[in-house]
């Protein structure tokens, strides 16, 4: 009786440690709230959510500081997978929040003075240009933040919705149309 | 599900596979065969569009107004997925600008429009060496020249013609097959330029290295199997009827069929050691070697409603109206267009689109052919969709997952692995347009693709950004602290070394001078003018004044040693 005890406790302490170690050894790093947050985020930085950047508005979600709904360029599919990712209910986006269609900044070149205060704004470095002289927005970088529109002092900066070209477009849902039958 | 038996017998014995699903639509190719592939006549006008293979559209090279001759190019390849684009006949560039083209979506692209001068003098054309040719050169030659697969998908030939370094391609398929109703330009290709379409599998052979060519012919084509099999008498190359069961001409069931190897779930017939081409691309290959031209022209087949549905050989950018009009045009009752087949193919939006290098059918509907589709009903879940599918998928979960825009689920039911046939929605009984939905959920998995390579592109640039900013003010500092260290270090030398004392000194002593110097120069301009003006100067000269000296005192507590 005692035997089978030792043995069983035996056993059990020796598995145990070798499970103890395992998960020790064999850890898998998991990503960290904050990055999957992050990967959700459209990397705008356009700051309409009160915060800073993206990054800073993952980790006021993760924290609980902010709501999930306050990024309109992720717009209510953001919302979606968001709530999924926090298993919380998705909810419309916060007032006066707007998601609007993808553009880029277009610098009217004639007007630029080369003050470079775009350059400053621009959180993505898409501007390309020196003190007096002319800028231009790098298209394929620009993120449509609209950061650059507001310090231009003889606004030339305006905003271009981004048109779909056979590239970029889509399958539309197939829509069936209801039509009366008999 | 059916998988690989049982096998039938082909032409000369060889062993046959049965690839799983398929179906058997109306064939409705005699319509189109009756008359010999004719010429197009010249047009007046051509529009050349700069985006007609797969991967990046070529670039411009043409200016407005620059005379172009036949074969000359007028779009430089961009991007290595990419080929050239040439002028179809000599003429003028009259414009480069967005216009129609054959696009499921209808939108427009960037074209070069060229004003044809009726004399289509044609480039110096001179056949490649391709024997002698170092193998990547003679490749660089044909992607200049604009060779793309003509079987649809108009992928860069030059790029499936690279065995690449390891990979071992022991079977060069020629995909006769034209399994898609109503099209015949490969089966008249076949019927009346079998040997030219053997010359050119021959360089495809050579740049391969493959050691059995293989030409996979449908048995609704008995001419075509006849004429190919009569110039490839006396060669090593094989010519095989398969059974017609649609999408029998699919590159992957058309290897199963011939080969019995099946290509692995999202890889390509190269992992299984063969490379499929279309009869069409032989043709052009050999039309690019064996005569030096550049890809311009094209068999269509324009079928359906039309005054004579028969093959024409066309210029690519003949705007498809013209393209109709030289088959008899539409005859009454006529209701829309088709580019491809009935199965595969889509609306054309407009018929001033030109003819690209992936138009290979013009259909022109009706009523009677093309009877409007019936309302859709709820799917019943009765599985004739994946008993019809030849990728073995399972089209029902897709369909349920795609409609509900559960992408993840779709890609784990292997969406990527449909080809988008059309045999699930030819045999649902609920008359559900399931292709859609599928086209619906790829275009919009590639849109997020794109979407998060842009998203993580504006992240790093961004957190680069945060980056630069603080490395610059930590610059900036450091920068500083330097310099003030460096003051304080000359600070203390000069206490220590008597020459640096005397150096000091004599500064020191020099400043002084020119202080004594400055207060004794009074302005000459002052001493004419008025009493009440000479008042205020003097105030000024006072405020001045007593400025410095309160100045003077802030400098004794700056940390400099020398006050």
């Amino acid at each position: 009786m005692l035997a089978a005890v030792l043995v069983m406790a035996g056993l059990a302490l020796v598995l145990g440690g070798v499970l103890g170690w395992a998960s020790i050894r064999f850890r898998v790093e998991e990503d960290p709230l904050v990055e999957k947050i992050d990967a959700i985020l459209p990397q705008t930085q356009c700051g309409q959510c009160g915060f800073p950047g993206c990054k800073p508005y993952a980790e006021a979600i993760s924290k609980g500081e902010a709501d999930i709904n306050r990024c309109p360029p992720g717009g209510e599919e953001g919302v979606r997978r968001l709530a999924e990712l926090l298993g919380v209910e998705p909810k419309p986006l916060g007032e006066g929040l707007e998601h609007k269609p993808k553009s880029v900044a277009v610098i009217d070149e004639n007007l630029c003075i080369g003050c470079t205060l775009c350059i400053q704004a621009c959180p993505v470095d898409a501007i390309v240009g020196a003190a007096k002289q002319m800028h231009t927005v790098v298209p394929e970088l620009c993120t449509g933040c609209e950061l650059c529109v507001q310090p231009c002092p003889v606004d030339c900066i305006h905003m271009e919705v981004i048109k779909e070209d056979v590239v970029t477009w889509k399958w539309r849902y197939p829509v069936v149309s209801i039509r009366k039958t008999a | 599900m059916r998988t690989g038996n049982p096998p039938a017998a082909g032409a000369r014995g060889r062993r046959l596979y049965d690839f799983p699903g398929g179906v058997h639509p109306e064939g409705h190719k005699a319509v189109s065969t009756g008359r010999p592939i004719a010429a197009m006549p010249l047009l007046p006008r051509y529009v050349v569009a700069l985006r007609q293979h797969i991967g990046e559209p070529a670039r411009a090279v043409v200016q407005i107004g620059e005379r172009v001759l036949r074969g000359q190019l007028i779009g430089r390849p961009e991007g290595y997925v990419s080929v050239g684009v040439h002028a179809p006949t000599s003429g003028r560039v009259v414009a480069v600008e967005p216009r129609p083209v054959p696009h499921p979506s209808g939108l427009m692209d960037l074209c070069v429009v060229i004003d044809a001068d009726g004399e289509d003098r044609a480039v110096d054309l001179a056949p490649l060496d391709w024997h002698r040719m170092d193998p990547s050169a003679l490749r660089n030659r044909l992607r200049e020249m604009g060779l793309a697969g003509l079987g649809g998908a108009v992928f860069p030939s030059f790029i499936k013609l690279n065995p690449g370094a390891k990979r071992q391609i022991p079977i060069l398929i020629l995909n006769g097959a034209e399994c898609e109703p109503w099209i015949t330009c490969d089966d008249m290709l076949m019927r009346e330029r079998a040997s030219e379409i053997l010359l050119g599998a021959h360089v495809m052979r050579h740049m391969l290295g493959a050691e059995q060519v293989l030409v996979g012919i449908e048995d609704n084509k008995p001419e075509a199997l006849a004429c190919m099999a009569e110039a490839a008498a006396g060669s090593d190359v094989e010519v095989v009827g398969v059974p017609t069961v649609y999408p029998g001409g699919g590159g992957k069931q058309l290897t199963y069929t011939l080969t019995g190897r099946k290509t692995p779930s999202k890889g390509l017939t190269t992992d299984v050691g063969v490379q499929v081409f279309n009869v069409g691309t032989a043709y052009s290959l050999y039309r690019a070697v064996y005569l030096g031209e550049p890809l311009v022209s094209r068999v269509v087949t324009v079928t359906g409603h039309v005054g004579s549905p028969r093959n024409l050989e066309v210029r690519l950018g003949s705007p498809i109206s013209d393209v109709i009009r030289a088959a008899g045009g539409e005859l009454p009752g006529a209701t829309g267009e088709v580019i491809g087949g009935p199965m595969m193919g889509f609306d054309l939006h407009d018929t001033s689109a030109p003819i690209t290098k992936a138009v290979n059918c013009v259909l022109v509907r009706n009523a009677e052919h093309f009877p409007p589709k019936p309302a859709p009903m709820p799917c019943i879940r009765c599985g004739e969709c994946a008993r019809a599918c030849p990728a073995a998928l399972q089209p029902y979960e897709l369909y349920w997952y795609a409609r509900h825009r559960d992408f993840g689920k779709t890609q784990s039911y292997s969406l990527f692995d449909c080809i988008e046939c059309g045999c699930c929605s030819y045999v649902c009984p609920s008359h559900i347009p399931l292709v859609d939905y599928y086209r619906f959920a790829k275009s919009e998995i590639w849109a997020r693709e794109r979407e998060k390579q842009a998203a993580d592109l504006a992240r790093e640039r961004h957190e680069f950004r945060i980056f630069r900013l603080e490395r610059e003010k930590r610059e900036k500092a450091e920068k500083l602290a330097k310099k003030a260290s460096e003051r304080m270090d000359s600070g203390a030398v000069a206490t220590d070394d008597p020459e640096a004392a005397r150096k000091k000194a004599l500064l020191a002593a020099a400043i002084e001078k020119a202080k004594q110097a400055k207060a004794g120069i009074r302005p000459k301009n002052v001493d004419d003018l008025p009493a009440d003006k000479q008042r205020e100067i003097a105030a000024i000269e006072a405020r001045r004044q007593q400025l410095a000296s309160t100045a003077e005192p802030s400098d004794t507590r700056s940390p400099t040693p020398d006050s």
